[in-house]
């Protein structure tokens, strides 16, 4: 059944006509592969304090001794001598007015209609184009008001002892996986936030990454703290056009947030990475007392994605919510779960996760809860779904978990099925197109789910997922 | 108006329907009765398209032309209706979005939203149906009687040539029986004037007919039409039953 319009999903036209790269036009372009040489370049190219540098060369030195990954997809195509991890677009940095971006970049953002979002919904926007953040503004009253919203480069310089504290320290530390070391090692561009006490962000900050290069790697580094009673909804988009040959990109970001106190981070993450992209990304959060992290992921993209988000619920009353979305299509293999480790009493997790796959493709949902012993009257409820288009996909699910106290409540749901050929048959018997057909039965798999989402983010997965479909020839 | 010839079917290597010949006369109510694993509900999901089934040898001729082949969507096109035995349910969608998706993926003439909403709502209102439910998610939160009347509804607004009803009578009370065939007789009536229906109704009870008077009764046993006849079969099956008829299949393929 459907395997046409299945083995058709392989092209990735979800980009706003953005699937196809750019000429490349660098100011700098390393060497492929891995050297201390590059490591120190990238430091002295961004002026950075010396603590900096040897935390990133300690961060290379972690990377050397660890292993790969053992467990999840293959990464053996995965060549890291023939990927330029440093790439310096031909344009200024940090500017505050999209004309000032050379067209054809700024065209990438235009076609996501970002600068128009920037204008009616956001508070602020980056975006980071390659190696290097090209745009990065804050609406004035929001920087009024204390927000700071700036380039992580440029947040190293102007807050150090800021970074110094939270910098791949308690959050993610470059010993966390090998990727996280090679993060550490290579890290550039991202966004550095802070919302300061009581602070209540009115509209959402959204970043957008992008890789053009074929055989790029990309570190942008986002950190974020909001500060005791404070509340800021931050987006992420990613993209990069599709190569129409084996090579790889790698994309290898690392996300760390620190909630305090009474404070709530949602942070919503839409990942359309293009089939080549090796997507081996660390998000983590830190949960203080009654304070709320609340995960939207959503993996579209890629050739490879492990995703593991964490959030470390430290203090007493500190709860996470998180909400995934992923599909794989032919050629891709989507390992993606949430990890919550409840370290104290009155903690909640709540988790669920909707996984479809089509073409061939492989979704696996791994995922970790720990409830340590003493985290009285925690509770944590899981519950993932798949979805299979068709007879030769795959979806997998690896849930793991580790109860160490007893006056806690824990539960666990895993359904998966493959799409009704009933209800198909149903809907096409009245007159619907197959892939209407397909797409109404994939929009009410994942309309739970789809509801709890802000209206915008709600109405780009679905067009995303809906256009999917449409490209597609049944 | 629908002619089947020599039709065989399997199913999972299993022959369902063998060697099954029928006519449906434009303008005519047509039953077909049988006893319960005859392969009825196969004859009408294969009427409809349904990919599941393989069509062995025989015809399906819409108006003189072929239809196997055919996928559900085209020939929901070309006017055919099948109103399930089951209706699903299916969350993601509002019945009124459904339908109105469904009229304008086969319809030339296109409604305003408002003006769909406006038919909607009457057609709903000729067979009982509360208004709420054109908000629920396909059949989502219906009873078994509200299902049925669902299917009814989205007959009577995509106004096919041909309606398949396939125990469109099971499970209804009473008062939902009159509202479902009041629904049907409309769906003849309305349309008698300008172009011809034709009704198939596959049902094990006669109370359904006593609303609906059919043309033409035909009995299927084992995969085959053994018997036809006008309405008075009905009252012959019901005082015999089917055993009788089965004897009369035997000797048929002896």
């Amino acid at each position: 059944m459907n395997n046409e319009f299945l083995s058709s999903l392989n092209t990735n036209k979800t980009q706003g006509g953005n699937d196809q790269p750019n000429p490349e036009r660098l100011l700098f372009k390393s060497l492929p592969g891995i050297s201390e040489d590059l490591v120190r370049k990238i430091s002295e190219d961004k002026s950075e304090p010396e603590w900096m540098l040897q935390k990133r060369l300690e961060s290379l030195q972690i990377f050397k001794e660890m292993k790969m990954p053992n467990f999840g997809p293959s990464l053996k195509d995965l060549n890291l001598n023939e990927i330029h991890l440093f790439l310096k677009p031909d344009s200024k940095k940090n500017l505050t007015s999209w004309e000032e971006i050379p067209t054809e970049i700024r065209q990438v953002y235009e076609n996501l209609g970002i600068p128009e979002a920037e204008k009616k919904t956001l508070g602020g926007v980056g975006a980071q184009y390659e190696s290097e953040m090209l745009y990065h503004n804050l609406k004035k009253d929001l920087e009024n008001q204390g927000i700071i919203f700036i380039n992580c480069d440029e947040g190293l310089k102007k807050y150090p002892d800021l970074f110094k504290k939270y910098f791949m320290t308690e959050c993610v530390s470059p010993k966390s996986h090998k990727f996280a070391a090679l993060h550490g090692a290579f890290w550039s561009g991202g966004t550095f936030i802070y919302v300061p006490k009581g602070v209540k962000v009115e509209f959402p900050l959204q970043a957008y990454f992008r890789m053009n290069s074929k055989n790029s790697g990309q570190f942008e580094h986002t950190l974020i703290i909001a500060d005791e009673n404070s509340e800021v909804h931050y987006i992420e988009g990613c993209s990069s056009p599709n190569y129409e040959d084996k090579s790889s990109g790698l994309h290898s970001g690392c996300v760390e947030i620190y909630v305090l106190k009474g404070a709530k981070v949602r942070y919503s993450s839409l990942e359309n990475w293009s089939k080549n992209t090796y997507n081996l990304n660390t998000k983590k959060a830190v949960v203080y007392e009654n304070g709320k992290i609340e995960w939207i992921n959503s993996n579209l993209g890629s050739k490879v994605t492990m995703l593991y988000p964490c959030s470390i619920l430290l203090e007493k009353g500190a709860k996470v919510d998180y909400l995934g979305i992923t599909y794989a299509s032919t050629n891709q293999n989507q390992d993606t779960g949430c990890k919550v480790y409840h370290l104290a009493p009155d903690t909640n997790s709540h988790v669920v996760s909707k996984s479809l796959s089509s073409g061939g493709g492989t979704t696996s949902y791994r995922g970790f809860v720990n409830l340590k012993k003493g985290c009285k009257n925690s509770k944590s409820s899981v519950t993932c779904e798949g979805l299979m288009l068709d007879d030769k996909s795959k979806i997998k699910t690896f849930p793991s978990m580790e109860v160490e106290e007893k006056d806690v409540k824990v539960s666990h749901e895993a359904t998966v099925g493959k799409i009704g050929e009933e209800e198909i048959f149903y809907l096409t018997s009245r007159g619907l197109p197959k892939k209407d057909a397909i797409n109404l039965l994939v929009s009410g798999f994942i309309e739970p789910l789809i509801k709890e989402l802000p209206i915008e983010y709600a109405i780009e997965i679905n067009r995303l997922i809906e256009l999917e479909i449409e490209n597609s020839s049944i | 108006m629908l002619e089947i010839k020599n039709l065989s079917v399997a199913c999972e290597e299993k022959i369902i329907l063998d060697n099954l010949n029928l006519k449906i006369e434009t303008g005519k109510i047509h039953v077909i009765m049988g006893p319960n694993g005859s392969g009825k509900t196969t004859l009408a999901k294969v009427l409809m398209g349904h990919p599941k089934y393989k069509i062995i040898h025989g015809e399906i001729l819409l108006y003189n032309k072929s239809i196997i082949g055919l996928s559900p969507e085209e020939l929901a096109k070309k006017g055919v209706f099948l109103s399930f035995q089951t209706p699903l349910e299916i969350p993601g969608i509002t019945l009124s979005n459904f339908i109105r998706k469904a009229y304008n993926s086969i319809k030339e003439k296109k409604f305003s939203v408002l003006e769909f909403r406006e038919l909607l709502e009457k057609k709903a209102k000729e067979i009982d149906l509360k208004r709420e439910f054109l908000d629920y998610h396909i059949n989502k939160g219906f009873s078994g009687g509200e299902k049925k009347k669902s299917e009814i509804l989205q007959m009577l607004v995509l106004n096919p040539s041909i309606a398949i009803l396939d125990e469109t009578d099971s499970g209804l009370d009473i008062d939902s029986l009159k509202s479902v065939s009041k629904g049907i007789l409309n769906f003849i009536k309305e349309n008698s004037s300008n172009e011809n229906k034709s009704i198939l109704i596959i049902t094990h009870y006669k109370r359904i007919l006593e609303y609906l008077h059919p043309d033409k009764v035909s009995i299927m046993i084992n995969g085959k039409i053994v018997m036809e006849g006008d309405e008075s079969l009905i009252y012959q099956l019901e005082k015999k039953g089917y055993g009788w008829l089965k004897e009369e299949s035997k000797n048929l393929e002896e």
